[in-house]
């Protein structure tokens, strides 16, 4: 996939640079706005991660003159402005996602895979399946080897976020983000017992589990080891 | 410009002195304006009386004369001129010598007939000789005679001397005592702005205790105060706050940073033993995670004490807030074997930042589920009741002794008996800093047995009031 990296703070563009290009993908940097947004304007890209604050073109701007121009390319905006309010100005200017400073890295590779992700055509599904699960997202019904499975709505929810992002990542804040919709970190991780209940729903009495924990990074559904 | 404006004092700049000058000019000349006008009528009224006199005098003598000629006519004068002294009479042959009357000669005036006119005589009065003013007419007879027939108008004419020469001293005085006036009523408030003016020079100069002094007068200037120092008030407020916050992050995020330093440290020096450094790092990457947690939940507390998120204020509701949270946090109570129930309310309309409300209430419930032991109950409610919207979280806990029901509201305080639950020891911090930026009461209560912590809203959106 190729990437582009808008970012002032040169240590933190190598950093940002080097994991991904780690990670397999082809990336191009700059370093101000101005430079970004001509990067962005001449060259396909999957997905662009730009900083909120930059020289010359801040990255509301850089994004604002991309959408304008017709360039739909998914936007990852980086910011040390963590207010809900810069967060909604964020979206607002076109980007899709937002991820304040300072950050795990896994999270910033799972927002890109779900970014990447979106942005496939995937057209209008109404099942979802991993391994022997199924979701039909019009009944709202979920089975497992033709076992029904009795889901609260969030649990729901819940589920169809991890299988629409089946073989990826899925931090605890990108499910809190998008399951919840909310934009703090509780005391408490409150997500996890939402998970291992959920776990308890589709992988009890079954040999292979679906729902696995990433260490330090958050949890991933999929069919094989 | 700027030098010839050094020498006007500073009293004659003030917008006050000059409103009071302009005022002052349009009063003087309206005021002279009306008594000129006034003067000048009465003056016209008190002639025409005089005129009609002599008028009449005049038909009453020349009838006289026709009856008893010269003769008779000269006694009606003598007669007359010896009765009264308002009447001045003189009457020559067309000569011009004098055949009888009180006045010693013509006087020097255009002997016209049919005008009046106004001349000067002289009166002789106890061997003294006075200078008057007369106003009378000549009148001419048949056989060539002269009859000149006055008045005395001596103290009208006085009068009106006296008036012109006293009105312009009199505006002029009206000019001066306004002038004087306005000094001094400019110099006071001079005085008053030049002690705010000082009292914001100490305060840029770092004396952040000094106030502007309140008179008590009632008057703007005393509003002007209050609300200067209620500004400066809230001011040295953020400015302790901000201290605090720096003393507290000095104090409590330089511990975790030495921990993360050593644990790195450590990595490093077992960097040839793979499976201990990846430990360390481990260890190191949670570190991290704590320390980002504090420093966002102090940011957050910043925020909502500085008052900067009173802008994404908007109408809400409270009970979707408490749903969703209870929601959040059911399988956790559930887990530990707590019932996590919520107790019936209205929607509860309130002014407020939804995420701010939500953030703070689940620090609350998070709270009471870390607390509270097993088997216990928490209660969420919010209820419309007449002191405003009510926000709970009841609890059957251990609950906070009276005494520490305070301090534990501090930045990182932890009660000594909680030291070991996970946490940032920010979380009722930051319920404090939200209930203050909306205007709401933050209290902690015995729930007997347990801990009830509740929000207050006042009612409506009572903005903060600038006078009372």
């Amino acid at each position: 996939m190729r990437i582009l990296v808008v970012e002032d703070d040169l240590e933190a563009q190598r950093y940002l640079v080097n994991g991904l290009k780690e990670a397999g993908h082809v990336v191009d940097d700059a370093a101000d706005g101005d430079v970004g947004l001509t990067l962005a304007l001449s060259r396909p890209y999957d997905v662009a991660i730009i900083d909120r604050m930059l020289p010359k073109m801040d990255g509301l701007h850089v994004v604002g003159e991309m959408r304008e121009h017709g360039n739909a390319v998914p936007v990852l905006f980086l910011s040390a402005l963590s207010e809900v309010d810069d967060r909604v100005k964020g979206l607002k200017a076109g980007g899709d996602d937002y991820l304040t400073k300072p950050y795990a890295f896994v999270e910033l590779l799972a927002r890109i895979d779900a970014l990447m992700r979106r942005r496939s055509p995937a057209s209008v599904r109404t099942r979802l399946q991993v391994g022997d699960l199924e979701l039909d997202l019009l009944t709202r019904a979920a089975t497992r080897a033709d076992q029904t499975i009795d889901l609260q709505p969030r649990e729901f929810r819940l589920l169809e976020y991890l299988m629409r992002h089946a073989g990826q990542v899925v931090t605890r804040t990108m499910l809190l983000e998008s399951v919840w919709e909310y934009h703090f970190d509780p005391q408490t991780n409150v997500i996890d017992v939402h998970i291992s209940r959920l776990r308890a729903k589709i992988d009890k009495g079954f040999e292979t589990p679906l729902l696995h924990t990433v260490r330090g990074a958050g949890y991933m559904i999929r069919a094989r080891n | 410009m700027h030098a010839t404006r050094r020498w006007i004092p500073g009293v004659l700049r003030t917008q006050a002195f000059r409103i009071l000058l302009v005022y002052l000019i349009v009063f003087a000349i309206s005021a002279a304006a009306l008594v000129a006008f006034s003067y000048w009528n009465t003056r016209r009224a008190l002639d025409a009386q005089t005129d009609q006199t002599i008028e009449a005098e005049i038909v009453g003598l020349s009838e006289q004369y026709q009856r008893l000629g010269v003769g008779g006519l000269v006694d009606v004068i003598i007669s007359r001129s010896a009765h009264g002294t308002q009447g001045l009479y003189l009457l020559t042959d067309s000569a011009g010598h004098l055949l009888a009357g009180n006045l010693d000669a013509w006087p020097k005036i255009k002997l016209q007939s049919s005008r009046f006119v106004e001349f000067d005589y002289q009166r002789r009065f106890d061997s003294q000789t006075e200078n008057r003013r007369a106003r009378g007419r000549v009148f001419l007879l048949p056989g060539g005679l002269r009859l000149l027939v006055a008045r005395d108008v001596h103290e009208r004419y006085e009068t009106g001397r006296l008036f012109t020469t006293t009105l312009p001293w009199t505006v002029a005085l009206m000019i001066l005592l306004g002038f004087i006036g306005g000094t001094l009523v400019s110099r006071n408030m001079l005085a008053r702005l030049d002690t705010i003016n000082r009292t914001s020079q100490d305060i840029m100069r770092g004396d952040l205790s000094r106030r502007v002094p309140v008179l008590k007068a009632g008057d703007e200037f005393d509003t002007l105060a209050e609300n200067l120092n209620r500004m400066l008030d809230q001011n040295e407020r953020l400015m302790r706050g901000m201290r605090e916050v720096t003393d507290s992050v000095a104090h409590d995020l330089r511990s975790p940073l030495n921990r993360l330093r050593n644990r790195l440290e450590s990595a490093l020096a077992h960097a040839t033993n793979g499976e201990r450094a990846v430990a360390e790092l481990e260890s190191a990457v949670e570190e991290t995670d704590g320390l980002i947690a504090t420093f966002n939940a102090l940011l957050l507390i910043a925020e909502a004490e500085s008052g900067v998120a009173r802008e994404a204020m908007a109408p809400i509701t409270l009970a979707p807030i408490v749903e969703g949270v209870a929601e959040l946090y059911a399988p956790l109570a559930e887990e530990k074997g707590l019932t996590l129930g919520i107790e019936p309310g209205g929607t509860v309309p309130i002014e407020g930042n939804r995420s701010l409300i939500t953030q703070a209430l689940a620090n609350l419930v998070d709270n009471a589920i870390k607390y509270t032991p097993d088997g216990g109950r928490i209660t969420l409610a919010a209820t419309q009741t007449p002191d405003g919207a009510l926000l709970s979280v009841s609890d059957s806990g251990p609950g906070i002794p009276e005494t520490d029901r305070a301090r534990v509201l501090d930045r990182f305080v932890r009660l000594d008996t909680s030291r070991n639950s996970p946490g940032t020891g920010l979380g009722l911090s930051l319920v404090a800093a939200v209930a203050k930026l909306h205007n709401a009461t933050f209290d902690l209560a015995s729930n007997a047995p347990g801990l009830k912590a509740s929000l207050l809203f006042p009612p409506s959106r009572r903005r903060p009031q600038a006078t009372s």
